[in-house]
């Protein structure tokens, strides 16, 4: 992470309070989180304190502060899955990843989140898995996934050693 | 005249698009939203594309990739044109047979048509199902029959007439005087009369004025401003700028959930079209009237829905909500003048203004005009989008058109309740089913309109549970600014968390109405001052239901995991396995063909078993869940 790439991101930008959540997202979709060094460089750039711009931040739940794994799990929480048993297979994560909602796990393999409603209510108890939808999941299916990706992963990792 | 337009190039465009879309071309729609894009429905698309070339055809068949049909249940969907032939849940070996098939020997593909839920008759065309020919589609209508990230589609269907007849022909006033005499009201859940807005925006002086485009669509269930967006975002873009014309702003906002990625896109490709076609810039159509949008992604938090936390937001700060007076009309963004509406509300516009309020007033009832989205979901057969008029019945959006409680396999469900408005919302019985909908009759029955999701429940959802689940969500999204929401919220989870592990008493049930009414009365925003709405409504509707579980420890829908325990049946259990093969801890043992052991230290109350074993025939109820709270000879699961 160097100056340039605060630069490019402030590009465009006029340095006003309002370019706060936007430049928070552009941070937070390059690097995946928002590191600490991201909030110094803001508040020079947007000519606001450190503490205010933590306490935006921190305010939203879309911004992260530590890096998050390499596969993000999000279980969605909305009423409709919430009706059709999205609590256990939520539960059935936590069984597997030995996490809990933001957490992610000792290897950096995976990170577990909840989500209000992704809105694609006719597919609940649905879960983004790796950035792929997974309609009705079943309980079941939770191990199959993270097995699958661990397989996949340790492979990858021999075929590069 | 008022303005000078230029729209010669609008009637260009949709000549040549009309005559593009010649009337007998077949063209082929796939449904691109949400729910059916991440049922593969852009594979499908490029398959269709692939498919027809194999076949030579490409010339004479449109293809496109149109914005959400409503049906999520039956996705992907795909249309055939001009006849209106419906295809569900279509796969990619179906692409070849619907080409070859429907479009070259125009044969109807029977096994891809919809089946009745009542006669069990296929039906051939869309119009005819059930599902949609008791749906009155005016701002969803044309969802199915454009591509949302092409401009002339929806110019080709009248689009942006409405505008250019607002500046060639009206002047701001009548514009409101339209808007008010039609009795639009916000779709965004309170129900503010929208011409008032508008005109209370107008009338206070000051040299900079906004409008705002509210798609922070944050109750969970809900997802009609999405589908809009996604479908029809130039439908949004025009009322927008009718609004900015009528009240005098140059600027605009649309601000939109971060967790829409699909809706944001389409916004944005839609905004960068109409500054092409000069719909948007510094003389909008040559009129001299200067306006431009842009997109301000909201970060996830629920109260940012909120008109002044929404603002506060796009300001850089937390979105906290400021009491009101001043309204934003008044004192808004930046401390100008805002007019903030809902997406459904805004997408009204152009057709009051191309139809008039006349016309549009006759749809509804006295004090609710127009047609009003509603998400349909939970334990439904048809899951999607409904726009019915104002006025019609629960009874008739959940059986008629939602089909009714889904089933689960062999055993029928019974209705229990239906929640609407979200987390602000409330629960309501079966006996209140006939109400008609509008603004009014929810609030007498306790709930709200808000913003249109309605979430059907059955006799498997406990409503101490459902009541829990929407205070947790109230609780982890009230901003803090108030205490008795901030602290008040918690000590309700706590309590309701209590009774659902059988550890509550009859005081509790006290103590939540006497919480619930002071966060009501003592918070300033509508977060706050909704937020024990479900559990008051389940506990005027369902008390019994809480007094089971505070008295008896028992819960009749069998979801408090700490009440309930699961027991094999010996005598029906008939070893076929299925039971052992889903449960994901190894509680539950035994070879086959003999009688299986359900271990109660290794089970984890997940209930696979127990719907597994629902499914087959023969076994059926061998699984059962039992309640610890009572004796064997009374229970009922």
């Amino acid at each position: 992470m160097t100056n340039k790439d605060y630069l490019d991101i402030f590009s465009e930008l006029k340095g006003e309070e309002g370019d706060l959540i936007p430049i928070l997202q552009r941070i937070q979709e390059k690097f995946g989180y928002i590191p600490a060094e991201a909030i110094k460089q803001m508040s020079r750039f947007l000519k606001i304190s450190e503490n205010q711009i933590f306490g935006v931040a921190s305010f939203y739940s879309q911004f992260k502060f530590v890096e998050p794994g390499q596969c993000t799990i999000k279980v969605c929480m909305g009423t409709a899955c919430h009706v059709r048993g999205s609590q256990s297979v939520l539960e059935e994560f936590k069984r597997w990843l030995h996490i809990e909602p933001g957490q992610t796990t000792d290897d950096k393999l995976f990170t577990l989140e909840t989500v209000n409603c992704l809105g694609a209510c006719a597919l609940g108890p649905i879960v983004v898995f790796d950035g792929d939808y997974h309609g009705q999941m079943r309980i079941k299916e939770v191990e199959e996934l993270i097995q699958k990706y661990r397989s996949e992963n340790e492979k990858e990792s021999d075929a590069v050693t | 005249m008022k303005n000078q337009v230029n729209a010669k190039h609008l009637e260009e465009i949709r000549a040549e698009a009309l005559q593009a879309r010649s009337a007998n071309k077949p063209c082929i729609t796939v449904c691109g939203g949400t729910g059916c894009h991440t049922q593969g429905a852009e594979v499908l698309v490029g398959v269709f594309r692939e498919e027809v070339r194999k076949q030579g055809i490409e010339e004479s068949v449109d293809i496109r990739i149109t914005g959400c049909h409503g049906f999520c249940e039956r996705g992907p969907i795909v249309v055939i044109h001009p006849e209106g032939i419906f295809y569900e849940k279509t796969k990619i070996k179906d692409v070849a047979t619907i080409v070859s098939e429907t479009i070259v020997n125009k044969r109807i593909v029977e096994t891809l048509l919809y089946r009745d839920l009542k006669t069990k008759k296929r039906i051939v065309r869309e119009k005819d199902i059930p599902f949609y020919n008791q749906q009155k589609r005016i701002v969803l209508g044309n969802n199915g029959l454009i591509d949302p990230t092409d401009i002339q589609d929806y110019i080709a269907l009248n689009g942006y007439q409405a505008l250019v007849k607002v500046l060639r022909d009206m002047t701001p006033e009548e514009v409101i005087a339209e808007i008010k005499a039609s009795g639009l009201r916000g779709r965004g859940g309170a129900g503010f009369p929208t011409g008032k807005k508008w005109e209370s925006c107008r009338s206070t002086v000051s040299d900079t004025k906004y409008v705002i485009c509210n798609a922070d669509e944050g109750d969970p269930g809900a997802f009609m401003d999405r589908s809009v967006l996604e479908g029809n975002p130039h439908s949004v873009i025009e009322g927008m700028i009718i609004g900015a014309y009528a009240i005098g702003a140059s600027a605009g906002f649309i601000y939109v959930r971060t967790e829409y990625p699909l809706a944001v896109k389409h916004v944005k490709i839609a905004l960068r079209q109409a500054r092409e076609h000069g719909l948007l810039g510094e003389s909008v159509l040559g009129s001299g009237f200067q306006f431009d949008i842009c997109v301000f992604q909201g970060a996830g938090a629920f109260v940012s829905g909120e008109e002044t936390s929404l603002m506060a937001s796009i300001e850089g700060r937390r979105s906290f909500p400021r009491p009101r007076p001043p309204f934003p009309t008044q004192v808004g963004l930046w401390g100008k003048p805002t007019t903030i509406n809902n997406v459904e509300t805004w997408a009204n516009i152009p057709h009051i203004i191309e139809k008039g309020a006349e016309w549009y007033s006759k749809i509804g009832t006295d004090n609710s005009k127009g047609t009003k989205i509603f998400s349909l979901v939970g334990k439904i057969n048809n899951t999607g989008l409904v726009e019915v008029p104002m006025g019609i019945t629960l009874r008739q959006v959940i059986y008629d058109i939602g089909g009714g409680i889904k089933s689960e396999k062999r055993i029928k469900k019974k209705f229990k309740a239906v929640q609407t408005g979200g987390p602000s919302g409330g629960c309501i019985p079966e006996n209140m089913l006939d109400l008609p909908i509008d603004y009014d009759t929810l609030a007498k029955a306790g709930s709200i309109m808000g913003s249109g999701g309605m979430i059907v429940m059955d006799e498997d959802t406990c409503m101490v549970d459902v009541a829990r689940y929407f205070l947790n969500f109230t609780q982890e999204e009230s901003c803090g600014k108030c205490s008795p929401c901030r602290i008040g919220t918690v000590q309700m989870v706590e309590i309701l968390n209590r009774i659902t592990q059988g550890k509550g008493d009859e005081a509790d049930i006290e103590r939540l109405e006497n919480l619930a009414q002071t966060i009501k009365t003592h918070s300033l925003c509508g977060l706050g001052q909704t937020a024990p709405n479900p559990v008051l409504t389940t506990l005027r509707y369902f008390r019994s239901e809480y007094l089971l579980h505070v008295k008896e420890k028992h819960c009749p829908a069998s979801v408090c995991k700490e009440l309930i325990e699961y027991r094999v049946i010996p005598e029906k259990c008939t070893g076929c396995q299925r039971c052992v093969s889903v449960c994901p801890t190894g509680a539950i043992t035994g070879p086959r063909a003999q009688l299986h052991n359900l271990d109660p230290s290794k089970c984890i109350k997940c209930r696979a078993c127990y719907e597994i074993c629902h499914f087959d025939a023969i076994a059926g109820d061998a699984i059962i869940i039992r309640s610890k709270g009572r004796s064997a000879d009374e229970q009922t699961k």
